[in-house]
């Protein structure tokens, strides 16, 4: 540990900084349909970090070649809004957000059936609006239920946390001190029913141990966080439910 | 192409079979020069089978980071020259040249196998800026590694050039006996996997078709300091912790070969 504006600790007295105990996500709060004007919408805060995505199509290819014949070109845009940090992040990609992208449509294609989509393009934009640490993993946590809102068809959800390494600890789903100044991160993200992992990044120090036990905290939480998604999504659509269950009585009534 | 050889290249390995005869866990043929190239500070030349980078150091006086005023920069880049493969197009840097950067720029960093406090001039206001850059010749799979290699073997032969203090100048040309201030080796090993079967060192056929892929840099220690996974695929645990041990297995193959090498040049 070390750096300008570098906590003594990470841990005090057993604790995180935050409070929280090691194997402790912070809140999540997802919600579905928060772009009205996209096919498919979410938006996530998972503590300080939030997230709202976006998703287009299958809509057509833009630019024209990129569009593949076999199955749907899948178009992730991860981007920071300018004031989502401390100091004023410069709008546009940059090489991390370029970078992030790609892991992110890496991690999110083996759940989406792209092959019943050929010559079309499913576009999903990320606009991360607060940013504390672990914007990756939340950001796929809601892009994979947009993907679903929009009607895509799907193996399962992607589910994601970044877990890492904080005074000697292990600790799950690391906030900004700990993302800062940990000794290690290492997002991953899962398949929920079967735990196949679609994203696994890690940067830091850890030995063969510290990496089994971590990604087994990571799966566990991912369930529990699988379980917050799909309640999300039931919610919107059973609420339209419940509104067409009421409009048939006020149809009938015109008769 | 890529759909006509996927069933055939999926079917060899289940043999545990490649086409160049090797074994699923080894690597083509590694050959590597040091500093063959005078303009660099410390430069590598790296050949895995006919895959071939050039990664060259340079050394510059600069500002540090606000956030770390008392450490030395380190910047990595790769440039996928269209020289190098059908595949690479001109113009501004794809996904893909910016994630192979910014992976072996991590395996790197994270392993502090510099030592970047003694890189230090005058501290907030003058350090030493570390620049590699990557550069494919001839890309046949596995630029990864061939570039991580290439580039902790140029760090570890280059040599600081000579700084005019009161000018504020650095003499490019003019190289000193010094080295930098280097703590480890890190080494990064690039698995595929390709209906079920987990490989190392992928070439560019097998690239194209494998279904994904987990690159790992491991220390002496036997520890990791990056990963990442890129591709459509997924891994189990349990694929990840098999591909741990033969990361730190290849590791020390890769580091022992490195050793020789340096030790004669």
């Amino acid at each position: 540990m070390g750096g300008i504006g570098a906590p003594e600790h990470l841990i005090v007295n057993g604790k995180r900084l935050d409070g929280r105990k090691f194997d402790e996500l912070r809140p999540i709060k997802i919600k579905v349909g928060a772009v009205p004007n996209a096919d498919g919408s979410a938006s996530i805060e998972q503590g300080e970090t939030k997230i709202t995505v976006g998703v287009y199509g299958p809509r057509e290819v833009f630019p024209r070649h990129m569009a593949k014949a076999d199955r749907a070109h899948l178009n992730v845009i991860y981007d920071m809004a300018a004031f989502s940090t401390p100091e004023r992040a410069r709008p546009g990609p940059s090489r991390r957000s370029t970078e992030i992208s790609k892991v992110i449509a890496d991690s999110l294609a083996p759940a989406i059936f792209l092959e019943k989509y050929p010559k079309t393009a499913i576009d999903v934009y990320i606009e991360v609006t607060n940013a504390n640490a672990g914007t990756r993993a939340a950001a796929i946590c809601a892009a994979s239920v947009a993907i679903a809102d929009a009607g895509i068809e799907m193996r399962d959800l992607v589910t994601s946390v970044a877990s890492g390494k904080a005074d000697g600890e292990l600790v799950l789903d690391l906030f900004q001190p700990e993302d800062n100044f940990g000794e290690a991160d290492m997002p991953l993200a899962i398949m929920p029913r079967t735990n196949e992992i679609t994203l696994l990044q890690m940067d830091g120090d850890l030995n063969r141990d510290e990496i089994k036990k971590l990604v087994e905290m990571s799966i566990k939480a991912c369930q529990k966080i699988y379980g917050i998604q799909k309640l999300a999504l039931k919610e919107k659509y059973e609420t339209e439910k419940v509104g067409i269950e009421e409009s048939e009585p006020a149809a009938q009534g015109g008769k | 192409m890529a759909a006509q050889i996927k069933p055939y290249l999926a079917a060899l390995l289940q043999k545990k079979l490649r086409e160049e005869g090797r074994g699923l866990n080894d690597y083509r043929k590694i050959e590597v020069e040091i500093n063959p190239l005078a303009s660099s500070a410390g430069s590598a030349r790296v050949k895995i089978g006919s895959t071939e980078v050039l990664v060259g150091v340079k050394l510059d006086v600069g500002e540090p980071f606000p956030d770390t005023p008392n450490e030395g920069v380190l910047i990595g880049n790769a440039e996928l020259v269209p020289m190098a493969s059908p595949d690479f197009e001109p113009g501004p840097p794809k996904p893909e040249s910016i994630e192979i950067a910014r992976v072996i720029d991590r395996g790197i960093r994270e392993s502090h196998a510099i030592d970047m406090q003694k890189m230090v001039i005058k501290e907030g206001e003058k350090v030493w800026m570390v620049n590699f850059d990557v550069y494919p010749i001839n890309h046949d799979g596995n630029l990864l590694d061939a570039g991580a290699l290439g580039a902790i073997i140029a760090l570890m032969n280059a040599r600081f050039p000579k700084y005019d203090e009161k000018a504020g100048r650095v003499k490019y040309t003019e190289l000193t006996k010094e080295k930098l201030p280097m703590t480890e080796i890190p080494i990064m090993t690039t698995f595929g996997k390709l209906s079920g079967t987990i490989f190392v060192d992928p070439t560019k056929r097998e690239g194209d078709v494998m279904d994904t892929r987990l690159s790992i840099t491991t220390l002496e220690s036997e520890k990791a300091s990056s990963m990442q996974k890129g591709g459509f695929g997924t891994f189990t645990k349990d694929d990840v912790l098999q591909m741990f041990d033969l990361a730190v297995e290849k590791g020390k193959e890769l580091r022992k070969l490195l050793k020789q090498a340096t030790s004669k040049a």
